[in-house]
């Protein structure tokens, strides 16, 4: 008992240590960008020196014991876990993406809020002190005790779905992670999107490579504190702009009713009716030439090939006949493409013809049936985030690294804790940043333009992040003539706000580490599912420690790899793979880790028919209503959106565990002894 | 051990598990009420405002999250406890 206390005092005594010393190496850049050093150059320095630190810490921490390399030898104070654990679950998404969806959805982005803090509720209360009293390594583990007493023996069947399970969520959630590594670094540094990805994952690698959980552990503590100051100071040096009050969270509130008022004027404003007016014609345009497809498709290319020639006859300038070219090459080869193409840019334009939606308001829309609409979907997200959250292998591990049951409840606590430090954040900064943009940018000169905005448009050409133009021609910018991409407000937030190019290094330095902390944990967590519950547990039960370790370290390698391999190849549509796989986590392991501890019934084989009920339920409602998959949005039930099909996953997995637990016989006493023993006091 | 012991042992586990059991629920009607219950009011309570948020606003942006943070805090604080009082009969030291 006398251990712990020593031991927290010298990780508190490093870690202030290493907070001094990059709050130092922050005012040093400072100092250098005022002296004149290159943008570039601070851009690199950010990036490799603390992918150098987490490297560093991961060659101190490497290790070869199972205990250590597996679970952090138990020993990890609950503050510390709660950093590691709070860092573990902040992916590169919610960092960079999550403020922007606020911005562009307003109250319904806050789902998004509620749904990745409420599921900790769960985990703390259903899950995760009887996994630190069972005390093993991974969650197959624990299903496999649980329910391995009856059919198969030691519990092959249920393992060898668990791991499915684990390994398909996390996978889906990693390859997002390194796609978002790859996205930073090829922004902030110029370096080429793969070799990003490659540079990112050789951090990961000499972090996890070497030490494992142990290594993780103390490399996402470090990572917290820098998402976590990146985070805090261009939201509060906003805050302190707009609302002469240096916490943001509290701030804000006082802007809130400003915001509305110009919300109100906004969509009210004569020349943004104007605007908007434009693009209701244009939607029209589209509409009439999807409506007569196929001649229309002849006319537009007729006309087009008609331009080209014309512009090339009277010897136009060369960017004359450039566009001409450009229009003939982007022009649809077929109908069908035509129609895709038209109906999109109609529905695009549509989009931006309305008025802005008043950001405070729930469930904004025209009829009583279209506000319930939004309302449930609401529910649904908030639900599918919620149990998502407390079947996530990679969250659910870091219960076995403390010391006790009793600092797992209160590593939780501080799991909370630190998430909601950036959380309760987040909706700030999307208030100050709108206010920001609406009070400045908005009816502001055309010719007096940031220079963030042209920066930002020519990241991306085919898809401009941000968009500015004159649509009425009256030379002052619109609300409705300006467009910004979620992913970019928070990165460009330090810009926005006025601040030196320091702090966006800093707040991508911040993504960064958002992306790579979690990248680590999935990556365990897949390495771990293999080695340890398929090599160990299943084929090879009788192989040495020393074995079981490199092993593992070796799967690390492989899937890594791959999965760097699958996010080089820019897979469509990346954050509805990210809510896939929470819908998937929630529906596939949920009922099976809950009902295991709270209802000693549950037998072997409801536990496995749960599990594939609520997978294939789950992957059924997605494929069907998804237009994206060959379903039909309007083969929705209750209108519910594919994204939370775990809304009907999660209760036909609990339903079926029970009913077909009912149906078959009782768990031998084995099982029994051992949930007795999990309920029991410490 | 003999049967005695046995039987108490088996009492304070029963005793420390029914009352784990019903704080647990009580916590979850409690997250229930102020999560999905203020969203499902929301344009309800809209019209209610605190510190300068509408309602609604400010308990899915904050509410919530910070009533989640309090259950759990309670439930560790609580649960030590009941631990405490149980931990030593459920071993047969009492």
């Amino acid at each position: 008992m006398s251990q712990q206390p020593r031991y927290f005092g010298k990780l508190s005594r490093y870690y202030l240590w290493y907070t001094g010393c990059f709050a130092l190496f922050l005012v040093a850049l400072a100092v250098l960008e005022q002296e004149g050093m290159p943008r570039l150059w601070i851009g690199y320095l950010f990036m490799f020196a603390t992918i150098a630190l987490y490297a560093t810490i991961g060659v101190i921490c490497r290790t070869s014991n199972v205990t250590e390399y597996y679970v952090a030898g138990r020993r990890v104070p609950a503050l510390f876990n709660g950093m590691a654990t709070a860092a573990d679950w902040i992916s590169a998404a919610s960092f960079i993406s999550l403020a922007g969806g606020l911005y562009l959805q307003g109250f319904d982005g806050l789902a998004f809020i509620m749904g990745w803090t409420g599921g900790f509720v769960l985990v703390a209360l259903l899950i995760a002190p009887y996994l630190r009293k069972f005390a093993q390594y991974t969650i197959p583990d624990f299903l496999a005790a649980r329910y391995g007493g009856g059919a198969g023996g030691r519990g092959a069947p249920v393992r060898a779905l668990a791991v499915g399970a684990t390994i398909l969520v996390s996978f889906t959630y990693v390859v997002a992670q390194i796609y978002a590594v790859g996205l930073i670094a090829s922004r902030f540094t110029g370096v080429d999107f793969s070799v990003g990805i490659f540079l990112g994952l050789a951090s990961i690698l000499v972090c996890s490579f070497l030490g494992g959980m142990r290594a993780i552990t103390w490399t996402q503590v470090a990572q917290y504190i820098i998402l976590l100051v990146a985070f805090l100071i261009p939201t509060m040096w906003l805050s302190v702009k707009h609302a002469d009050n240096p916490i943001p969270q509290v701030a804000y509130g006082s802007l809130l009713p400003k915001l509305t008022a110009l919300e109100a004027d906004l969509a009210r404003d004569p020349r943004e009716e104007q605007v908007r007016a434009e693009f209701h014609r244009r939607a029209a345009e589209y509409a009439a030439r999807a409506d007569g497809l196929p001649e229309s498709w002849e006319a537009g290319k007729v006309e087009a090939q008609r331009q080209l020639a014309a512009a090339r006859a009277r010897n136009g300038s060369l960017t004359e006949v450039r566009q001409a070219e450009r229009a003939l090459a982007t022009y649809p080869n077929s109908v069908d493409e035509a129609r895709a193409l038209w109906i999109e840019r109609r529905d695009a334009n549509l989009e931006r013809a309305k008025p802005p939606e008043p950001h405070a308001t729930p469930f904004p829309g025209p009829t009583k049936e279209a506000s319930d609409a939004r309302r449930n979907n609401f529910l649904a997200v908030v639900f599918c985030l919620m149990f998502g959250t407390a079947a996530l292998p990679h969250i659910l591990m870091r219960a076995y690294t403390t010391p006790s049951v009793h600092e797992t409840r209160v590593s939780v606590f501080w799991t909370l804790f630190f998430i909601l430090l950036v959380y309760l954040t987040i909706p700030a900064l999307a208030v100050l940043v709108k206010y920001d943009l609406y009070t400045s940018l908005i009816g502001s000169d055309f010719t007096s333009l940031p220079t963030w905005i042209s920066y930002w448009a020519n990241v991306d050409k085919a898809n401009p992040l941000v968009s500015v133009a004159d649509i009425n021609g009256d030379g002052i910018v619109q609300l409705a003539e300006f467009a910004i991409d979620a992913d970019v407000l928070v990165l460009a937030t330090p810009e926005i706000g006025g601040l030196p190019y320091v702090i966006s290094g800093l707040v991508a330095a911040g993504g960064l580490a958002a992306a790579l902390s979690t990248a680590d944990g999935l990556l365990l967590a897949i390495s771990n599912a293999l080695s340890h519950d398929v090599y160990y547990k299943i084929v090879q039960p009788n192989a040495s420690t020393q074995k079981r370790v490199t092993i593992s370290k070796l799967l690390l390698l492989a899937v890594a790899f791959i999965a760097a391999y699958a996010a080089s190849q820019k897979p469509a549509d990346i954050l509805s793979l990210v809510a896939a796989a929470f819908s998937l986590a929630g529906s596939t392991l949920f009922p099976a880790l809950v009902l295991g501890v709270f209802w000693k019934r549950a037998n072997h084989q409801g536990a496995l028919a749960g599990m594939v009920a609520g997978f294939a339920v789950c992957l059924f409602y997605m494929l069907r209503a998804s237009p994206g998959l060959g379903g039909s949005a309007l083969d929705t039930w209750f209108g519910i959106l594919p994204m939370a099909a775990g809304v009907f996953g999660v209760p036909a997995g609990m339903l079926t565990v029970i009913v077909v637990s009912l149906l078959t016989a009782p768990p031998p006493r084995t099982s029994d002894a051992m949930v007795d023993y999990i309920r029991a006091p410490e | 051990m003999s049967g005695d012991a046995r039987q108490r042992l088996l009492a304070a586990r029963a005793a420390h598990w029914q009352r784990a059991r019903r704080m647990t629920l009580y916590l979850l009607v409690l997250w229930l009420a102020t999560g999905f219950g203020t969203v499902f009011f929301a344009r309800e309570l809209a019209r209610f405002e605190l510190f300068g948020w509408p309602l609604s606003f400010y308990m899915a942006a904050q509410g919530a999250a910070l009533m989640s943070l309090a259950s759990i805090a309670v439930y560790a604080w609580r649960m030590r406890r009941l631990d405490r009082e149980y931990g030593s009969a459920a071993e047969g030291r009492a």
